[in-house]
């Protein structure tokens, strides 16, 4: 018996395991050694730290990263603003036979792909797009405005892009909250904010920090839409990975990036959890 | 007058919830509404809370009119069927959160919270988690939480449901001590009649949306105003028959449509003819009746079952040639030890113990 379920572990672990090992360790444990890599002047291959030491020596590589991380977490906040009003609403608001509804329409637009649903956005937003065509015509403006390429347009559809990773935990923690409790709270003479900030919020808050965790790390690893719908001077920290790797053809600069990336989002995580002060075992449930 | 209904109305899509719904409570009262799940008493309950808008009448609370006051600025307290205690919080910090909203200093807060909780038997409890409370703690704790502000009344929405019978047995107790020690008025609904009866001042039953009686629980059980009181509240036989002859001492002679004959005594006018409904508490029906006690129906009845339950165990049993079960209790001073199933005995009850209602009031019961 005690063999039986040893052997029926190994079994369903393997390939758990062989995938975990063959596609992300061991690519992370190269990329780890190449990025303390560097041709020396005879072009030999050499140890060294200096593909770290550029980073913290070149201020656009730097600032580029404060800034990915920076409207990261923007985004993930504004995307938690929005979402939660929503959420609200479908779990709370909305009538029961709406709910499956409404939470359809959210999940809808994830059914193409995120390229086409950027491609909308620019159709809408470009110089000759739908809306500066009608904002023309109703004689709001008197010519065109570009409204694509900057950073408010590309937080704005870094947010949507989120949106469905938010609203999802939001509601799942909303649907779990008896409304009893809010009526309560209503009861003992509580308003709007406060039900809000001592109800609702320390309820829901495991699906906030899951919600979270997932828009923060997908919006810092964007490389799509900051690319597309950002100007020139709307540098995403993806954008200098690529180019390292890709355009310059430096793999090594391109690794210790990317290991810069990694460590950059797990602090934040971190942080976040520990300002929270939830656990990540907890949130994960 | 800490609480006036006046007319009060509301409609849920063609459906009446509670249909013109007067009443008074006046100031430190328990008073107790019981009615059957669906009735509208928690319609009714949350309309004095502030949750729902009557349609038609009028909530004064205090003589102040509470139309368009939100529940958050309403002065009563509402108790929750499932008490929602916020789960986030310790017990201190659920107490303090109505006073929080009201604005009191921090100082004032946790000396109003400590007291409140010695009041009501949890002192130093104020830093548990609620998961960490049993079912009658958890109760406390939401009762400490609304007296904690001093509301003019206290809402209760059968708080005492989930708990299991001998806690709630405790509670039931400890509740109506704990009300006339504070003097709050309270407002109680129930569907459990021995809740209703042991805890209030006046209960009000209702039914279908309105109210059938309001009276005190000693006069609700010996003189129910209407045949649903008279099912609901206590156990009764009932039997449906036709008066035979009116008498001019207040009684008459009824036979049943079983062609058993009755004589007792009537409340209101009758004539010989009506249609009437007859019931009898199954205490009032004597076991063997000493044959020299007179002015008592006499009859024979078999019995089916002896239905131990302590103090409160009754024989059920036929009367002779009739299926028609009855209720008859059964004191358990030893007297009636010999009493087996199918013995036939001879029962007696007072003309003055029945209670007779027309019965064109039935179609409401």
């Amino acid at each position: 018996m005690k063999y039986q379920i040893r052997w029926a572990l190994i079994f369903f672990l393997t390939p758990v395991l062989l995938w975990l090992f063959l596609l992300i360790v061991l690519p992370h444990i190269d990329l780890l050694l190449m990025s303390f890599r560097v041709e020396d002047d005879y072009g030999e291959m050499t140890w060294s730290f200096s593909n770290y030491m550029n980073f913290f020596n070149e201020p656009i590589y730097w600032l580029t990263f404060v800034r990915t991380a920076v409207y990261s977490i923007l985004v993930t906040f504004l995307t938690f603003v929005t979402a939660l009003p929503v959420a609200f609403y479908i779990t709370k608001v909305a009538s029961p036979r709406f709910q499956g509804f409404l939470a359809m329409l959210l999940l809808l637009p994830f059914w193409v792909s995120e390229l086409v649903r950027v491609y909308g956005w620019m159709i809408l937003l470009r110089e000759s797009g739908v809306i500066n065509h009608f904002l023309l015509r109703l004689g709001i403006l008197d010519r065109p405005v570009e409204m694509l390429y900057n950073d408010v347009t590309m937080v704005m559809g870094l947010v949507y892009t989120s949106m469905l990773f938010m609203s999802v935990p939001l509601i799942s923690a909303l649907e779990s909250l008896d409304n009893s409790l809010i009526e309560a709270a209503y009861d003992l003479g509580a308003d709007m904010w406060s039900i809000l900030f001592r109800i609702i919020i320390p309820h829901s808050m495991p699906g906030i920090v899951s919600g979270s965790i997932v828009v923060f790390m997908l919006t810092l690893g964007n490389y799509l839409t900051p690319n597309l719908m950002g100007g020139k001077n709307s540098l995403w920290f993806t954008e200098q990975i690529y180019n390292q790797f890709i355009a310059s053809f430096n793999w090594n600069q391109g690794a210790a990036f990317g290991f810069l990336l990694l460590v950059l989002s797990s602090l934040v995580i971190w942080t976040g959890l520990k300002l929270t002060r939830q656990k990540l075992t907890g949130v994960i449930k | 007058m800490d609480l006036s209904v006046q007319n009060v109305t509301k409609v849920f899509q063609e459906f009446k919830a509670v249909d013109n719904v007067s009443f008074e409570v006046q100031e430190g009262h328990f008073f107790s509404i019981l009615g059957p799940s669906g009735c509208g008493k928690t319609t009714l309950l949350r309309m004095i809370a502030g949750f729902i808008e009557p349609d038609l009448g009028v909530i004064q609370i205090r003589g102040a009119d509470m139309t368009g006051i939100p529940p958050n600025k309403r002065p009563v307290n509402l108790i929750f069927q499932h008490l929602a205690l916020f789960p986030m919080m310790t017990v201190a910090q659920n107490i303090a959160f109505g006073l929080q909203r009201q604005r009191e200093k921090k100082a004032d807060i946790g000396e109003k919270v400590e007291r409140i909780l010695k009041r009501v038997g949890l002192p130093g409890f104020g830093s548990k988690k609620i998961d960490q409370l049993s079912g009658g703690q958890r109760q406390r704790v939401a009762i400490a939480r609304c007296l904690v502000l001093n509301p003019t009344v206290l809402l209760l929405d059968e708080p005492l449901g989930a708990l299991d019978l001998k806690l709630r047995e405790q509670m039931k107790v400890e509740l109506k001590k704990l009300q006339a020690q504070v003097g709050t008025t309270f407002i109680y609904i129930t569907h459990d009649q021995s809740e209703a009866l042991v805890m209030s001042d006046y209960v009000a039953v209702m039914n279908q949306g309105s109210f059938e009686q309001v009276d005190t629980p000693q006069n609700l059980y010996h003189k129910p105003g209407t045949p649903f009181v008279a099912r609901f509240v206590g156990d009764n036989n009932a039997w449906t028959g036709k008066i035979r002859r009116c008498d001019n001492d207040g009684t008459a002679e009824i036979v049943t449509t079983e062609g058993q004959g009755f004589h007792t005594k009537i409340d209101g006018v009758f004539q010989a003819g009506d249609e009437v409904d007859l019931f009898l508490r199954p205490e009032a029906m004597l076991i063997q009746p000493d044959p020299s006690v007179s002015g008592l129906n006499r009859f024979e009845v078999t019995v089916r079952a002896i239905l131990f339950d302590g103090a409160n165990s009754r024989l059920l049993a036929n009367p002779h040639d009739s299926d028609v079960e009855m209720l008859i209790a059964l004191p358990q001073n030893r007297q009636y030890d010999h009493i087996r199933e199918n013995d036939k005995i001879e029962i007696g009850w007072d003309v003055k113990s029945g209670i007779c209602f027309p019965t064109s009031l039935h179609e409401n019961a």
